[in-house]
């Protein structure tokens, strides 16, 4: 073979193999990209078809402003608290010294309450926190405790956060657990062994290589209960303004009276768990260095 | 003093998984006065929208997967096989629904295919049941792609086809008699937990306007006491269910391969 | 008293008594192995020692300070793992490094130390690489310079090397021990091998349901094995059963030939029968010089070894193992041929029943 064949790559033949996977692209490009993008070009349309920046500028309203920053705080909270409380959860059974007969049925549980979200979630909620909930009543007829008095509504937003840490700790037990079996003994013993206290090992050796994991974890919690409608719309009905409840009563009879800028609410949701997940990446591949 | 600190960890978030289930089971019982019944659990079974939501539902959980297995099966094997240099994007994509949220991308679903667009699935009963059971498939996309993908780590693919090849076995042949098989566990999973999210989903198909047992739900929790603890129960019930099969079929393969 | 004392060690784990009544004093720089299979108790001590495992009775003393209560992060020990227990997140640096990082030592001494660490194990240029980056010779070189670079008083080492392959294993144990040599830190070793225990250990105490069967040099232990299991266990033995003709002249007989054994009097009754045994390399193939002892054999299977070869013989009714050195002049004996061997009376080990 010459010089310059070897410089120019062969003419091109049919790719064939990549035919094995067309199916799927087409799947992918019809109802998962396409809709996605036919959501982010409206954002930037006018009604008349133009390119226009005024659907984004028409969100800087305070109710619109609030729903979103809302959102965000929900969605912030209870990834925070679900991952505190899944990981306490998950460490106590791994190194707490509990009973290996509890695990197997954590972790069952835990795949149950992930997927229980939704809206019978919030009947038992209701059915529980509720006004005439089993722990509400229980409480102010034994302890004389009036939750509603004390600030405390179901159907508020800690109401909601209380709720979405039902699916949101279980997730996080999930994913930690196989995460903290990785956990090599010898590695607590060699930091032992070398001088190390127990909060030396964690901070220096069992936090760094687990937060990947739990800043992965995070990320998803936070896209999990960010775009959550079911649980919220069936526990406060269209009432709470937060962005899917708002975005949801304009898809359905565009109550914001302007079909356009109800892509760009949907845009705007795209672009939040988007930088929520490119904050995901980029930290983990920085934090991952030592890995292959 | 570990042990006392797991303890109360463990205990407190037993506590608070086990009161909502308990709350809701109580105030399913409550529908006579002053006496525990099954009043709320006969009237859901009476009315005939809960069975005609449910049933609806079912059919688009096993639609969605069964479209599900043959587009998800095929290209996971194929990219092991022949184009590992896709996985990374193919991966990509399968993770994007659990970024865009489901109510993003059924809205892109209206405005894409709308009674004035150039497929107008959303104008007619039956192209709606298959762009619901399309979303439905998008959004189960993740845990079926992550379930056979695993499954398929574990078997040597390229081995397994070259052998069936050598002996004149076809690519369907090859995809349905020894890889599906050998992922069976996987894809059962897979199947079990698209079972459990699809059955009760509410924002895909309330958006998309469709009978299905989700927005049934909601429906009547706007407008009862005591049916929609009874429901939760009930929907709570076959998620446990979805999660045990799933465990029994794993632990099952475990079985069936330590005999070998 | 020793530099390391431990004290009528015991340890049981539920009903198990893994360690029984279990006395060392390793001096200091000395260079001590625990052998014995898996089970025997040898890791158990070893983790007693680093304070992982309490002991139920008995006392631990470094240096004439008790630490058998003492937490392990304060004990001054350095040890080495089996494999894998460099800390993944950490470059070959800070892995050195980590031990003087809890402790407080700032970071030029630091630096400088890790420096003089890597150069020790021969490892200078791999300071900024990841754990996943080295081969599993390496990570164990750096698993050794990060328990030394604390200075430690005492080093444990438990099986280092048995995850390594085989050509790895020899020469990381012949540097292991040169650095043991040149610091003179007091070692203590745990291994299931042998050869590996033999070959670079002052004294080794061979280990066997939780109590320590025999300690001693590795010449000793071969040579004199004082109990059956030590016999069996350190290299390979050939076992005879004889009848004791005189017990308080010596006088045996194996195989209708009568044997005068070097010890003079033996404790047994004249008819008893008596387990002897014999190191594969003191039976020779033929009539040798010094050899008294000549008995008829069936030559079974040949293994050409290189620069040994071992013949397995059937003699007596059992079948024994011999091993002669390769010449090229003297092929093997073919199979199934007969044969003679010998061996001299002052090799027999007499072993109690």
């Amino acid at each position: 073979m010459s010089e310059a064949q070897l410089r120019r790559p062969p003419k091109r033949r049919l790719p064939v193999e990549w035919l094995g996977i067309l199916p799927f692209v087409a799947f992918a490009m019809l109802f998962l990209i396409m809709p996605t993008m036919k959501i982010v070009i409206g954002a930037f349309q006018s009604p008349e078809g133009g390119f226009t920046l005024q659907n984004l500028i028409d969100l800087n309203t305070d109710s619109i402003r609030s729903a979103y920053w809302t959102s965000i705080k929900l969605s912030l909270i209870t990834a925070l608290l679900g991952c505190a409380a899944g990981f306490a959860m998950a460490s106590a059974v791994v190194f707490g010294g509990l009973p290996k007969r509890v695990r197997s049925p954590l972790l069952t549980f835990s795949g149950v309450a992930s997927n229980f979200a939704g809206v019978p979630l919030a009947f038992a909620f209701i059915a529980t926190l509720g006004p005439a909930g089993l722990v509400t009543l229980w409480l102010k007829t034994e302890f004389g405790i009036n939750l509603r008095a004390m600030g405390f509504n179901l159907l508020s937003f800690w109401g909601l956060v209380v709720t979405y840490l039902f699916f949101q700790i279980p997730l996080m037990i999930l994913i930690i657990i196989p995460a903290l079996d990785g956990l090599k003994r010898e590695w607590r013993e060699a930091a032992e062994v070398l001088g190390a206290t127990g909060a030396q090992y964690w901070r220096m050796v069992a936090l760094p290589i687990l937060f990947p994991s739990i800043l992965g974890t995070f990320a998803l919690l936070f896209a999990n209960s960010f775009g959550a409608v079911a649980t919220a719309f069936a526990l406060t009905g269209p009432q709470l303004n937060i962005v899917p409840i708002k975005l949801f009563a304009q898809i359905r009879g565009d109550v914001l009276g302007n079909p356009n800028l109800g892509y760009a609410l949907a845009f705007g949701m795209i672009v939040i768990t988007g930088l929520a997940n490119v904050t995901y990446i980029v930290l983990r591949t920085r934090s991952e260095r030592w890995l292959k | 003093m570990t042990r006392f600190f797991a303890w109360t960890a463990f205990l407190l978030g037993v506590l608070f998984f086990v009161l909502p289930l308990v709350g809701m089971t109580e105030f399913s019982l409550k529908m006579r006065r002053g006496e525990y019944s099954f009043d709320a659990y006969r009237r859901v079974f009476e009315d005939q929208r809960f069975w005609d939501t449910f049933s609806y539902s079912l059919i688009l959980a096993g639609a969605t997967i069964v479209f599900g297995v043959l587009l998800v099966v095929p290209t996971a094997y194929w990219v092991r096989l022949k184009l590992p240099q896709a996985r990374p994007v193919i991966e990509f994509i399968t993770l994007l629904p659990l970024v865009i949220p489901a109510i993003v991308i059924v809205f892109g679903y209206i405005r894409l295919y709308n009674t004035s667009s150039v497929l107008p699935l959303t104008g007619s009963a039956l192209g709606t049941d298959f762009l619901l059971t399309m979303g439905y498939a998008t959004l189960a996309l993740p845990y079926m792609y992550r379930a056979v993908d695993t499954g398929l780590r574990t078997i040597d693919v390229a081995t397994l086809t070259e052998a069936a090849q050598s002996l004149g076995a076809g690519w369907i042949t090859i995809l349905a008699r020894i890889i599906l098989p050998n992922v069976l566990v996987a894809v059962l999973s897979g199947a079990f937990l698209t079972l459990a999210i699809v059955i009760g989903e509410f924002t895909m198909a309330a958006l998309l306007n469709r009978p299905a047992f989700g927005p049934f739900m909601q429906l009547l929790g706007a407008n009862r006491a005591y049916e929609p603890p009874a429901l939760a129960v009930i929907a709570f019930a076959i998620t446990w269910g979805c999660m045990g099969l799933i465990q029994l079929v794993t632990r099952f393969s475990k079985h069936e391969r330590a005999k070998v | 008293m020793a530099f390391l004392d431990l004290t009528n060690l015991e340890k049981v784990f539920g009903t198990n008594r893994v360690v029984k009544d279990f006395s060392l004093g390793v001096d200091k720089g000395e260079f001590v192995s625990l052998l014995g299979p898996s089970g025997c108790g040898k890791t158990t001590v070893l983790r007693m020692v680093a304070g992982f495992e309490t002991p139920t009775s008995g006392s631990i003393r470094i240096d004439g300070q008790d630490v058998t209560d003492q937490r392990t992060n304060q004990r001054a020990i350095g040890m080495m793992f089996q494999a894998y227990a460099l800390f993944p997140n950490m470059t070959v640096a800070d892995n050195v490094a980590f031990g003087l990082k809890v402790k407080g030592v700032p970071r030029a001494e630091r630096e400088a130390r890790v420096i003089e660490m890597l150069q020790l194990i021969g490892l200078p240029d791999l300071a900024s690489r990841f754990p996943f980056q080295l081969s599993g010779g390496q990570q164990q070189r750096v698993a050794l310079a990060r328990a030394l670079a604390p200075q430690p008083r005492v080093l444990l080492l438990d099986e280092p090397l048995s995850a390594l392959d085989a050509k790895v294993r020899v020469s990381l144990r012949n540097e292991i021990r040169e650095i043991q040599r040149e610091l003179g830190i007091t070692t203590i070793f745990v291994t299931h091998d042998q050869e590996e225990a033999m070959s670079i250990s002052d004294r080794i105490v061979v280990m066997n349901g939780g109590i320590a069967e025999q300690a001693g040099a590795p010449f000793e232990i071969y040579n004199n094995p004082r109990t059956r299991f030590v016999a069996g266990f350190v290299g390979t033995l050939n076992m005879f059963t004889a009848m004791v003709e005189d017990a308080e002249r010596g006088l045996i007989t194996v195989a209708g030939q009568r044997i005068a054994l070097a010890t003079g009097a033996i404790e047994a009754r004249n008819g008893e029968t008596v387990n002897l045994a014999l190191r594969p390399e003191a039976i020779r193939l033929g009539r040798a010089v010094s050899c008294e002892v000549v008995l008829p054999a069936t030559i079974e299977a040949v293994h050409f070894l290189g620069s040994v070869i071992r013949v397995r013989a059937r003699v007596a009714g059992t079948v024994v193992a011999l091993d002669t050195f390769n010449r090229p002049d003297q092929p093997p004996p073919p199979l199934g041929s007969t044969a003679e061997i010998s061996f001299a009376a002052s090799d027999v080990i007499l072993l109690p029943a």
